[in-house]
């Protein structure tokens, strides 16, 4: 387990209150501008040794994102842009940095702006986060009249303003193209890329996105050192993380523990074992909803982090870790994933569109036992047109979990769904789709 | 992608109230020159607020000439985003979770406590034309679940039970106190924490 003082959310839990004061006993805003006085280079290396990667689901290398930003700036003001929209099911680990530690993310904010050369940030929260989004409103007040951002922010001579800027219930804005589009005040619906936001991003300039979790580790990384964070985990997987550990389970909680720490030790020290003992597990989904399943024999030795997940033919994602015991139908909770799915799509591409409702309505009827045999081959199917013909990353996000249930459970899905096809000849003839009509005889 | 109507009965006029209208041109500022229309989303919830919690054409329209922008362009704002009500909803506008996450620790049971306390069927005013419910994604409270959210505040850890109780003080007009049902502490582990207990015991 993960020493106390090697914990960078020390407030995960509120112990000791959001404010400004108890922020700074707890090492926020020390030596700020001492940090900043090292230059651009040495903090964008710093960030670049402790192989930090994104918070927010892909695990890009931030020190390598920010490098993107052009070099100097040109006509264009440069932006760096926090997504606090979490919506991932599972995922919950945003909402306790905003309410419980604000002043990590804005000092990140400063950090990161000088470092992209940004001298406007905008925070992007999901509109159900109401609250939360208040209370880092007065947070972000606190730190204007402490001076630590505004006109020569925490004695940097850097001027940073921060802005939030609330989403309406749409989860495709976290996607980081369809979430500048939102904040332009447009439909949140997905960008093609390229050309890449480090380029041209929010108002046609360059714009760094990145995480609050990734942002808010950064002044820790840069005071305790990028040799410390890589110190933790493993190669290329370094550093802490907020597991948040839902479903299931006796005590479902948020936890911050090393990357790499093995799935069973989360769940049976932290979050107290599944319900019904650790043999009534069914499966777990590692990483929020669009990362596949993983079937119980899987966990036993599964270590959590981006590329061991990876070689399980699953992901790190946004490390929302949702349990499913054996008093669940796994084909109705993957059905139920799949209406989120066809609930969310924006209806920008047509396989999205479409197939997330044909994904949602066909698993429906097999969780019933009211699909005919040769559907399960058709859903595998429809999740690989789906995949990879989209603008967007919502399209491998919509169809993973079903294709980790095909790949894991496709035995339960047969063994209850065995009704003869409508079609019985096999007649292969591509692309017909009144295919039915030759069974007839005078067709 | 979600089916979104306008309501059927339309009020002929709107315009912003003298502390929207403040709260509305604080709102464009922040956003550089000439992008203006970014405040759409704002500004759409602060008609919202005004008008019941629901938002009517007039509105957008409104909005539309408020930042000169074309109309068509807010309509489809307002359309394809969920938290913009289209329709009258009640006062206390209920909202329960139950994407995976939740549904497998019981949100059935509350949708259940939905439909004996407030309607039958979702989006349909209570008897006192008070309350309205519905089904919503993600609310992003995973390790609280099941919960729902009533206007701007989450209920957490809730079951049919303690989803009642709460239904039937905001019938009552009163005002149930947000956050865990079972008392724990946000999203610690209840009962089992380990991590930074000095912190806890302090």
């Amino acid at each position: 387990m993960l020493k106390d003082q090697d914990r960078i959310f020390k407030n995960l839990y509120n112990d000791m209150g959001a404010d400004v004061k108890s922020a700074q006993t707890r090492g926020d805003w020390v030596n700020t501008s001492e940090l900043i006085a090292k230059g651009r280079d040495w903090i964008i290396n710093e960030v670049k040794d402790s192989q930090l990667r994104g918070r927010g689901g892909a695990g890009f290398p931030t020190g390598l994102k920010w490098s993107f930003a052009p070099k100097e700036v040109g006509s264009r003001p440069h932006y760096l842009v926090i997504n606090a929209d979490e919506s991932e099911p599972g995922t919950c680990k945003d909402r306790d940095i905003l309410r419980f530690e604000p002043h990590k993310l804005i000092e990140g904010c400063l950090i990161a702006s000088y470092a992209v050369q940004a001298h406007a940030c905008y925070i992007y929260i999901r509109g159900e986060y109401f609250i939360e989004g208040q209370k880092l409103q007065s947070a972000i007040d606190e730190a204007y009249e402490k001076n630590l951002i505004g006109k020569n922010a925490a004695g940097t001579g850097w001027d940073l303003d921060i802005y939030i800027h609330y989403g309406a219930g749409a989860y495709i804005c976290g996607e980081e193209t369809a979430l500048l589009e939102s904040i332009e005040g447009k439909k949140g619906q997905p960008r093609l890329k390229p050309p890449f936001p480090a380029l041209i991003g929010l108002y046609g300039c360059p714009t760094i996105i990145n995480n609050v979790e990734t942002i808010a580790v950064v002044p820790t990384i840069l005071r305790r050192g990028g040799k410390w964070f890589s110190s933790l985990g493993r190669e290329k997987n370094t550093g802490t993380k907020i597991f948040c550990i839902s479903g299931n389970v006796n005590n479902p909680c948020n936890v911050e523990e090393e990357m790499n720490i093995p799935l069973k030790e989360l769940i049976e020290v932290h979050a107290g074992g599944v319900v019904g003992g650790w043999e009534n597990l069914q499966a777990v989904i590692p990483g929020g909803s669009s990362m596949p399943l993983i079937p119980k024999e899987k966990c036993e030795t599964l270590t959590m982090d981006f590329d061991s997940l990876m070689a399980e033919k699953s992901g790190l994602g946004t490390a929302g870790i949702v349990v499913i015991n054996k008093d669940q139908d796994i084909i109705k909770c993957m059905a139920r994933i799949a209406r989120f799915y066809k609930h969310e799509s924006c209806g920008q591409c047509t396989p999205c569109r479409e197939g997330s409702g044909w994904m949602w309505r066909m698993l429906e009827r097999m969780a019933k036992g009211e699909a005919t045999k040769d559907e399960v081959d058709m859903l595998g199917d429809v999740t690989n047109q789906i995949a990879g013909h989209t603008i967007c990353a919502f399209g491998e996000g919509s169809s993973w979990p079903v294709q980790g249930l095909l790949r894991h459970f496709k035995k339960e899905i047969e063994e209850r769904n065995n009704l003869d096809p409508i079609v019985q000849k096999k007649n292969n003839i591509p692309y017909l789709v009144d295919q039915h009509l030759l069974d007839k005889k005078n067709a | 992608m979600s089916l979104r109507r306008p309501a059927k009965n339309q009020p002929e006029t709107f315009e912003f109230s003298s502390s929207s209208m403040e709260e509305a041109n604080k709102i464009v500022l922040k956003y550089p020159e000439g992008k203006q229309q970014s405040a759409v989303m704002a500004l759409l919830y602060i008609a919202q607020k005004q008008n019941d919690n629901w938002i009517p054409l007039a509105a957008m329209k409104y909005i539309a000439k408020f930042l000169d922008m074309p109309y068509i362009k807010v309509y489809e704002v307002a359309t394809f985003y969920t938290m913009y009500n289209l329709s009258p909803v009640g006062k206390y506008f209920v909202q329960v979770c139950t994407t995976t996450p939740c549904m497998i620790r019981g949100a059935n049971k509350l949708v259940e406590a939905c439909k004996e306390k407030i309607s039958d069927k979702e989006n349909e005013l209570s008897n006192d034309k008070s309350c309205s419910w519905m089904e919503v994604e993600c609310l992003g409270a995973c390790v609280n679940a099941p919960m729902m959210q009533i206007n701007d505040d989450y209920y957490e850890d809730l079951d049919k039970e303690k989803t009642i109780e709460i239904f039937e003080k905001i019938l009552k007009g009163e005002y149930p106190k947000p956050g865990s049902y079972r008392g724990r502490l946000n999203t610690e582990p209840e009962n089992n924490r380990k991590t930074l207990m000095d912190l806890k015991n302090a």
